[in-house]
């Protein structure tokens, strides 16, 4: 096995205010412009900037084109049925960050807390 | 090296049809899926799953694996037989057909990558590459090295404390690929990257390395590197965007009466006014307090009331006393 180690490396963090080129996101993902047009097409990815030309992506539409394009390849099922599966992780995701939000108070509620510091 | 029981890994008989085999690689596909699933060892049962269904979906391959003979256990010690592959043409051992040709992006270590199957599986198959990479019929690869391509773009994700995200942090990540050797057969690469983090990063939110991607082809420059931030989950805090939640615990008097406390934040403590008459699970802002980017977030103070015990005799005189001065039903509302 080949190990490298390279020093110090800084990063830019991918803007989300002026958003990301139609290119870069290609570039970023591996995928063609017809396939981010699909999925724009589909509501997977949604772009400010009225034609593809000046069309700007969210930061986040990297995670979810690849997350898109990994569900459709290792699974087999088609972008409408990706789309319908990204949708629902991220119903689940802000499902999971409400319980946790609900639970956690009352995990701390302990409404003696310091009772068992006189044993 | 270990023998590898693809039929076991997929729960068919050895006598399955193709078709069976298709229908149990995609049921444990969807199960282990790991954007989807939920078990603690989904990447590795998936991609085990991949490496059984690439060899048994392929008629050359499963009646080359076959030819092993049925005595083999799973985890048994395995050499191939010399010669073993004879007569067997394997096009293409690590092309992924059959997962649907999305295309491109398979940097990282997620999902059916067949740079990352198994020592086994290498050594069964690997040398398929011969007939692709350079070979004389070219195949992918062998082509592509005649022009210059830039190279392609990694992904990987990068897990920081809530802290890191307020003051900015160096760490260290630790990346493997595979890559060809001049022998021909895949070596694994490490490669361990000193990462600046910016301060101000938000959970979900992609740091670019430039140029610390896959390596150009034909001289052509390298691609890039995407670090997905993740936050390690925090005692204290909790995360939205860039706004950061704590839950406070407060006396009963300080939340009735008002008080000044001093509360923690990610970038230290601060002097905190609760108002008299503040209620369970009030929400105070503490403006500009949450991850500061950009439009920094804030920070929000979630008031819980805690109860001192009532376990010795002024406690108790104390509680007495309220429950003959106050007129406080806490079930009025119940019609009680």
């Amino acid at each position: 096995m080949r190990r490298d180690i390279v020093a110090v490396v800084t990063g830019t963090v991918v803007d989300d205010e002026q958003g990301i080129r139609l290119a870069q996101l290609c570039r970023a993902c591996g995928l063609s412009v017809e396939t981010v047009r699909d999925m724009v097409g589909h509501g997977i990815l949604v772009p400010t900037g009225g034609r593809p030309g000046r069309w700007r992506f969210p930061a986040d539409s990297i995670r979810r084109a690849r997350l898109v394009s990994r569900l459709r390849r290792d699974l087999e099922i088609n972008l409408a049925g990706a789309a319908l599966a990204l949708d629902l992780l991220d119903r689940i995701e802000a499902l999971q960050a409400r319980v946790a939000r609900v639970e956690q108070p009352t995990r701390q509620k302990n409404l003696f807390p310091h009772r068992n510091d006189h044993h | 090296m270990q023998y590898t029981d693809y039929y076991e890994v997929l729960g068919v008989d050895r006598t399955a049809t193709q078709d069976e085999i298709k229908k149990a690689y995609r049921a444990l596909a969807r199960k282990y899926h790991p954007d989807v699933s939920t078990e603690p060892d989904a990447t590795e049962k998936f991609k085990q799953a991949g490496e059984a269904f690439a060899v048994l979906k392929d008629p050359e391959k499963r009646a080359a694996y076959d030819q092993l003979g049925a005595d083999w256990q799973a985890g048994q010690d395995f050499r191939p037989p010399p010669d073993w592959d004879q007569g067997w043409e394997f096009r293409g051992g690590f092309d992924s057909a059959g997962f649907g040709g999305v295309g491109g992006g398979s940097g990282g270590a997620e999902s059916v990558d067949p740079s990352q199957f198994s020592d086994f599986f290498e050594t069964l198959f690997g040398g398929g590459v011969r007939g692709g990479f350079g070979g004389p019929q070219g195949g992918f690869g062998g082509a592509e090295r005649a022009y210059r391509a830039r190279g392609e773009d990694a992904h990987a994700k990068i897990v920081i404390d809530l802290e890191d995200a307020y003051q900015g942090a160096t760490r260290a990540i630790t990346l493997r690929s595979a890559e060809y050797g001049n022998d021909g057969h895949v070596q694994t690469r490490e490669r361990t990257l000193n990462v600046r983090i910016p301060k101000g990063v938000r959970q979900g939110q992609q740091i670019r390395l430039a140029g610390q991607g896959g390596p150009g082809i034909g001289g052509s420059s390298a691609g890039d590197l995407y670090l997905e931030v993740e936050f390690n989950p925090h005692h204290h805090y909790r995360v939205e965007g860039a706004d950061v939640y704590l839950d406070l615990p407060v006396a009963p008097w300080e939340a009735a009466l008002g008080a000044k406390i001093t509360v923690p934040t990610p970038s230290g403590k601060v002097g905190l006014k609760i108002p008299a008459g503040s209620a369970q699970g009030r929400k105070l802002r503490l403006k500009g307090k949450g991850i500061p980017a950009k439009k920094p977030g804030d920070l929000y103070v979630v008031l819980q009331i805690a109860l001192p015990p009532a376990d010795g005799e002024r406690a108790k005189r104390a509680y007495e006393a309220m429950k003959s001065e106050l007129d406080f039903n806490p079930r009025a509302g119940l019609g009680v």
